[in-house]
């Protein structure tokens, strides 16, 4: 297997919490990889060392083979935050062509990373006019907009409608299927389904790194929720 | 590259608000007015006094401005995302500092063409340095307003700034009390304060036909500040934050 992400005994304090106490983890090439867990369990906090913004304790993180941040990664990685982080005082157009600029892309490419997510119609518009949704894709497009060979998506389907969700996720599919390793968080269980590979996060520990179906059989559970459920429960009984 | 789409970012950002552009162009040529009414019987206060706000206009204007832009930067994530990108700190730093310094140029030529052609200022050297010398004091603006912004959480706070970097280097400048009139103490603070050295600049605009070597000296402090200022600037600028 080839390695995109190796994460190996990662502490990160914020403020005076520990969020992720040690933590360890792999995360294999032209895959997509689903990151589940309950809000504040570290998700957050796990992505943002992984591309590179976030001051750690202690602990190494490693992507294609260099240390997380460091320059080369910088043409690479594409990185979508929770709250959409493109300017609201410009169009989806103009946005994303200056995202495209930063990798030394053409506009053709900012306009095909807009057809991406489903905003070609709404792309001369300023992006504080657009739904809470649609800015998300607009960020969305900014972070695809690089070909990055790896991508980190923290919440990317968070209020879209059921059908554009099912795009994207064809659209992550299709990613991982031409190379690139995709990281995913959500706390839709039915999109866990997805995924190629699941880590599992809670309290900053990793309980579960394994194939949906691996996550299922290690419960006895037929669906993800149930299965989570267990794997919380006899982590409790084990501590 | 990168830079030059981060200037033209900026400037395109400036562009979808008219509402600031026209707040920019034309306050400074309205108070500029205002003041020349006050001084109706006196040209020479007016000259005077019109010469010096044209230096203080565009510094505040433009800290004020660069303050709260850096300052969204940094609360909305696109400065976090930036920072996974190839996009370097001085491409950010230059960004803002020449796309809001060619604002200021506008400004300042807006301005400064009001006071003369309309208001009849006069002084004895160039127009081209008074505008000089105001875009000079722009871009201290925003370097400073640059450097500020790393300590404001929000933009309540960001324009609490304001009368802290402000005031003082108004106060202490030459314009109320000249500067060899002040108190030994208030004189050595305002010896630090860059503002002093503008309007000095302006001044000597003001009283010679031709350049002269102070002026020249306190344009180069004030260049002078603006480096140590972007350069303390860039180390507030942070790719790991907590």
């Amino acid at each position: 297997m080839d390695t995109a992400i190796e994460v190996t005994d990662l502490v990160v304090k914020r403020g005076k919490r520990v969020v992720l106490d040690g933590f360890s983890c792999v995360i294999p090439r032209g895959s997509v990889t689903g990151l589940l867990g309950p809000s504040g369990s570290g998700k957050t906090t796990l992505m943002r060392a992984i591309v590179g913004v976030q001051v750690v304790e202690s602990g190494g993180v490693t992507v294609l083979g260099h240390p997380a941040g460091s320059t080369p990664l910088r043409r690479k990685i594409g990185y979508l935050t929770q709250a959409p982080s493109v300017y609201a005082d410009l169009t989806v157009r103009e946005n994303t062509r200056y995202f495209a600029s930063l990798y030394r892309l053409k506009a053709a490419v900012a306009d095909e990373a807009i057809a991406a997510v489903g905003l070609t119609g709404a792309a001369g518009q300023l992006v504080a006019d657009l739904s809470g949704g649609q800015r998300s894709r607009a960020s969305l497009a900014c972070a695809i907009v690089g070909r990055p060979e790896v991508l980190v998506l923290d919440e990317p389907t968070v209020g879209q409608d059921p059908v554009l969700r099912d795009e994207l996720w064809d659209h992550f599919r299709r990613l991982a299927a031409d190379g690139t390793t995709v990281l995913v968080s959500s706390h839709v269980m039915d999109e866990a389904n997805r995924c190629d590979r699941l880590l599992l996060i809670r309290e900053g520990a990793l309980i579960a790194d394994d194939t949906p179906a691996g996550v299922k059989h290690a419960a006895g559970a037929d669906d993800l929720d149930q299965a989570f459920l267990q794997l919380i429960k006899r982590q409790a009984v084990a501590a | 590259m990168i830079l030059s789409s981060t200037i033209k970012r900026i400037l395109t950002q400036l562009r979808h608000d008219p509402r600031t552009i026209a707040l920019i162009i034309v306050v400074p040529t309205l108070l500029i007015t205002l003041i020349y009414f006050m001084y109706d019987e006196q040209p020479a206060v007016f000259d005077r006094i019109a010469l010096t706000m044209l230096g203080v206009f565009p510094f505040i204007v433009m800290f004020l401005i660069t303050s709260i832009a850096m300052l969204r930067e940094r609360t909305t994530g696109t400065l976090e995302r930036l920072f996974t990108t190839p996009v370097g700190k001085l491409d950010l730093l230059f960004g803002y500092g020449v796309a809001f310094g060619l604002a200021a140029a506008a400004q300042a030529t807006v301005a400064a063409g009001f006071a003369y052609w309309v208001l009849d200022m006069t002084t004895a050297g160039s127009l081209s340095l008074v505008i000089l010398i105001a875009v000079a004091n722009a871009v201290l603006g925003v370097a400073l307003g640059l450097l500020c912004s790393a300590f404001a959480r929000t933009e309540f706070q960001a324009v609490q700034f304001m009368p802290l970097v402000v005031a003082p280097q108004l106060l202490l400048c030459g314009l109320f009390v000249p500067r060899a009139a002040m108190a030994g103490w208030l004189q050595a603070i305002s010896d630090v304060l860059p503002m002093s050295y503008s309007v000095e600049a302006l001044t000597e605009v003001g009283a010679n036909a031709e350049p002269t070597g102070i002026m020249w000296r306190d344009l180069a402090v004030v260049v002078g500040a603006v480096v140590v200022a972007l350069t303390l600037g860039a180390a507030t600028l942070r790719r790991r934050t907590p």
